[in-house]
């Protein structure tokens, strides 16, 4: 089953401290599921059956919906995107961009796989 | 300025063109037009007209409605016959006493059947064949008859035999000439016509001139004709050709031709100037021309010429001068074509001869003197090349190389010679039943259109009898590439392949997964537009469990979670009710489960049930309890088929004459789970009521006395289309094995999100060439489809079924990996008893007043 860490608040936590939010395997390859991280809706994202995976807000601004987790994962040209399920506009997986509308920004986060642990900071 | 009054006198093909034409002109403001038929409906198709006898309805060959008449102002009266004019005091009188005034008068009154002065021709059961009360008349008889003769072997004659022998006749034609269509084809296709068709079961009887028709022995009338010999028959449809309906103008001083017709110039102008004759009564150049092309030729002609001559007072722009008689059409299934001076009449033409006595095909060449001009042609048995050949004749075009070539059969590994359409001049007519050129095509390409849906919206081109709609997609391609549109058919920058193409990839190399496809062909890591339509492909191939770790992450949103995401992220439920046919327990299942998830609950189109704002979290119980109470997945988020709906039918209805409930949950079974490039819906009528509305649906099945008529490629929705007729009279079997092959071929040959509808628009040869591939077996490929959908039907499994049983798949059914909490983001407010996502003015309320309270 999944783990959920005691989450501080900002000012409590260090720098590098990471939080285990689930194994790598509970992402099945080329999908995303979301988090609650800091009272947050996160979308991690595992590209392929790698243990690469990306960290974005899981809010669609556009469709005002928290569903980006849900949308399928894929590239445009050099870039890592997911598309919104709701609209199919595509957001940078690293960067958050929309690559429909450059001003809109995603929020990312700093995310790592450690001994299959996903974790975030 | 009062409007200008035109009256029409007949309401048939041309007569309605006209109107049409002045009615959708720029200057339809300016004309008050009034038309009168003797007929009891507005004007309807009579080229199609042997599809009254495949189940076609009146409705299903109408050219227009009194709703669209009214709709553009046009005034119309049926059955009353304009019987007078008078053209001093410019005015009709009908046959019921009106009086009208023109101001331009317009004669459309068509023509008669020609009926031979042999004595006996008038009693019951001899019959012609022009319109639908004739032949609701020949089905009448045919009822009581056995046998049925035609006399006349000409185009209109074989389509009358081809009527007979469907009403179940033994059929003969007797023809005057030696040999059949004998203005169309020469000897030899007249002779391999006749072997064609006599193969199929009618009789045909050539050099016979009938004496007289008397009582009959074995049959209700003996024809005895001129050398001796006799025929029996219960009925006698005479098809011996036409004559110009010129009564009213030979009534009242219109000059007439000298064996009939009413003369015009070259504006359509009768000797009197205010009076026009369009159509098959209309004699120009001493000619009557009895085929629709050139009647709308006249009718764009003469509204063209009233225009200048009352609106505009401008040199008129257009003259008739005559048009190419060339036909191609396909009788009793026969192909035949016959291209201007077929019988090669002009001084010193040589001809080329190809004759296939195995194959059954004809083609005669005829060129000019020196070789390099077509003059005319024959084809019997195939004539594929109609539309090279005509182009090349109509242009005046020099002959690419070998004309032997050009009806020769194409060699394994050599292309068949055909005539770029880049060698057409600007002037060159396409499509002649609309006089499309393809300079025309070339501006509505250039406005925009870029595909065969949007070329017959813009131009109308190909949607007569479509027979140029190859020609018509060739020039439009040709002309999208001259503008630098590359035709690009590229899925997307992952695959240089469109669908159709990946669908043979995957077949052919047997791939599973989409890893290999992208492996293999494609770049890059996929997208949105490529994985699901590669997942979709292996699903209708392969058919395994779409939530495979190898397939899940190519299913689009509805897919990955099995439902319907709505607005707010959450989903809607619908199980499958086949044929829209429910037990009162299920019901109340149900009602019990939409009560307890506080579920908004509408009816869908399709007979089923929809339950709204499910979360993630509460799919998976609430499947639980439907698939105990026996409920499957509804695929209602799947591009697969969706519902097949039904109406009562036999068992309940006073009026059903098949169990229409019984067929439909068998189709709905059987197809359940196929996934396709598009969704698909069927619907199943009990009679030809049509309660199910199945002419708008992908497949389309509707109960007859004598079997089921089988419609395709319907769709309601967005952009409406009537499904085709298909097949007629099939019995259970039959019908369920040209559904497997119909939806087989499409998934096999659609493009990505493409509905049935569009498809039969962009298929080359149409409906007919869905035939030749379905129900001839033209390619070889039917028991290969039949095999594949049994392979979909024998895989089937429930994939809720399947997830419930599955611990793996079941935790992504949460909104968090990491937390059992719900979305915060969910509001809802309540109306007419029911939970619905509150708008955003509601949401600022609502969230105030939360923070109030709180």
């Amino acid at each position: 089953m999944t783990l959920l860490n005691s989450v501080k608040t900002g000012q409590e936590q260090a720098v590098d401290q990471w939080s285990s939010i689930c194994l790598l395997e509970d992402i099945a390859p080329d999908t995303g599921v979301c988090a609650l991280y800091q009272g947050e809706q996160v979308a991690l994202f595992r590209i392929g059956d790698s243990d690469q995976v990306f960290a974005i807000s899981n809010y669609d601004p556009l469709g005002e919906a928290n569903v980006l987790s849900r949308g399928i994962v894929g590239s445009v040209g050099e870039r890592l995107v997911v598309a919104s399920p709701l609209y199919k506009q595509h957001y940078d997986l690293a960067t958050g961009e929309c690559l429909e509308d450059s001003d809109l920004l995603l929020k990312t986060y700093r995310v790592r796989v450690e001994q299959q642990q996903v974790q975030l900071s | 300025m009062s409007k200008k009054r035109i009256i029409v006198v007949g309401n048939g093909m041309v007569g309605h063109n006209f109107i049409n034409t002045l009615a959708t002109s720029e200057h339809s403001s300016e004309f008050e037009l009034v038309t009168f038929s003797e007929e009891p409906r507005l004007a309807y198709d009579r080229v199609q007209l042997s599809k009254y006898f495949s189940g076609y309805t009146a409705a299903d060959l109408a050219l227009t409605t009194a709703d669209d008449y009214e709709r553009q102002g046009v005034v119309f009266t049926l059955n009353d016959k304009v019987v007078a004019i008078n053209s001093h005091e410019k005015t009709i009188t009908t046959a019921s006493g009106r009086k009208e005034g023109y101001d331009k008068l317009v004669l459309a009154t068509g023509s008669y059947p020609f009926v031979p002065p042999i004595p006996g021709k008038d009693q019951d059961h001899c019959l012609v064949y022009r319109t639908i009360e004739d032949l609701e008349a020949i089905s009448a008889s045919a009822a009581v008859s056995k046998t049925g003769v035609v006399v006349g072997g000409g185009l209109l004659g074989l389509e009358a035999a081809n009527a007979l022998k469907q009403a179940g006749l033994e059929t003969h034609v007797v023809e005057f000439a030696p040999r059949l269509m004998a203005v169309q084809l020469d000897e030899g296709g007249g002779k391999l016509l006749r072997r064609k068709i006599e193969d199929l079961g009618v009789t045909v009887h050539t050099e016979k001139n009938t004496k007289e028709i008397v009582a009959g022995q074995e049959c209700r009338y003996r024809m005895n004709f001129a050398d001796g010999s006799f025929l029996e028959t219960d009925m006698i449809l005479f098809s011996a050709g036409i004559r110009p309906q010129d009564e009213l103008a030979r009534q009242f001083g219109l000059d007439l031709g000298e064996r009939g017709g009413i003369v015009i110039n070259d504006y359509c102008q009768t000797s009197d100037e205010d009076i026009y004759a369009i159509g098959e009564c209309a004699l120009w150049d001493n000619k009557i021309f009895g085929l629709v092309a050139p009647g709308y030729q006249m009718a764009k002609v003469s509204a063209a010429h009233i225009v200048s001559s009352l609106i505009t007072h401008e040199e008129p722009a257009l003259a008739f001068k005559g048009a190419d008689m060339s036909t191609k059409l396909k009788l009793l299934g026969v192909d035949v074509a016959s291209i201007g001076d077929a019988h090669g009449h002009t001084a010193g033409s040589q001809s080329y001869v190809f004759n296939d006595d195995i194959a059954e095909v004809y083609k005669r060449l005829i060129v000019s003197a020196d070789g390099k001009k077509l003059l005319g042609a024959v084809l019997v048995g195939e004539a594929e090349a109609y539309g090279t050949l005509l182009q090349l004749m109509l242009n005046d075009m020099d002959i690419p190389g070998n004309p032997a070539a050009l009806i020769l059969p194409a060699v394994d590994g050599e292309a068949s010679v055909g005539l770029g359409v880049a060698a057409l001049p600007e002037t060159a007519q396409i499509c002649s039943c609309f006089d499309v050129t393809k300079g025309d095509l070339a501006a509505a390409v250039q406005g925009g259109c870029c595909t065969m849906g949007d070329i017959k919206d813009a131009t109308k081109a190909s949607t007569g009898c479509g027979g140029c709609s190859a020609l018509v997609k060739q020039v439009m391609d040709a002309e999208l590439v001259a503008l630098g549109v590359e035709v690009n058919n590229n899925l997307c920058e992952h695959f240089a392949y469109t669908r159709a193409e990946l669908a043979d990839i995957i077949r052919v190399k047997g791939y599973t997964t989409f890893a290999q496809v992208l492996q293999g062909h494609g770049k890059g890591h996929g997208c949105e537009i490529c994985k699901p339509t590669v997942g979709s492909v292996l699903a209708s191939f392969h058919n395994e469990y779409i939530l495979k770790d190898e397939h899940i992450g190519l299913q689009d949103t509805n897919d990955i979670f099995l439902g319907n995401m709505q607005k707010d992220g959450t989903y809607s439920i619908v199980p499958r009710i086949a044929g829209g046919e429910i037990t009162p327990d299920k019901l109340i299942v149900l009602g019990e489960i939409a009560k307890e998830y506080d579920l908004y609950t509408k009816i869908t189109g399709g007979q089923r049930i929809d339950l709204f704002g499910a979360q993630l979290h509460e799919l998976p119980q609430i499947w639980e309890r439907l698939v105990a109470a026996g409920f499957e997945t509804g695929h209602a988020y799947g591009k697969s088929l969706r519902t097949v709906k039904s109406c009562v039918g036999s068992t309940w209805c006073r009026y059903g004459v098949l169990d229409s409930v019984s067929m439909a949950i068998a189709l709905e079974n059987r197809y359940k789970g196929l996934r396709a490039p598009h969704k698909i819906k069927f619907a199943v009528s009990g009679c030809t009521r049509e309660c199910a509305e199945a002419q708008s649906k992908d497949i389309g099945v509707i109960a007859t006395e004598k079997g089921w008529n089988l419609y395709v490629c319907g769709n309601g929705g967005m952009r409406p289309r009537h499904a085709d007729l298909f097949a007629t009279e099939l019995d259970d079997e039959t019908l369920i094995k040209t559904i497997d092959r119909v939806l087989m071929f499409y998934v096999r040959t659609a493009d990505r999100l493409q509905r049935t509808s569009v498809w039969m628009e962009n298929l080359e040869g149409g409906l007919d060439y869905l035939r030749e591939v379905v129900v001839d077996d033209k390619l070889g490929i039917c028991s290969e489809l039949e095999d594949a959908m049994t392979r979909v039907v024998s895989t089937y499994q429930c994939e809720w079924k399947t997830t419930l049983e599955n611990p793996e798949k079941l935790k992504r059914f949460q909104h968090f990996i990491n937390a059992d909490e719900d979305d915060s983001n969910l509001l809802y407010v309540r109306e007419r008893g029911q939970r619905r996502p509150a708008t955003a003015t509601e949401r600022i309320e609502l969230v105030n007043l939360s923070t109030v309270q709180g």
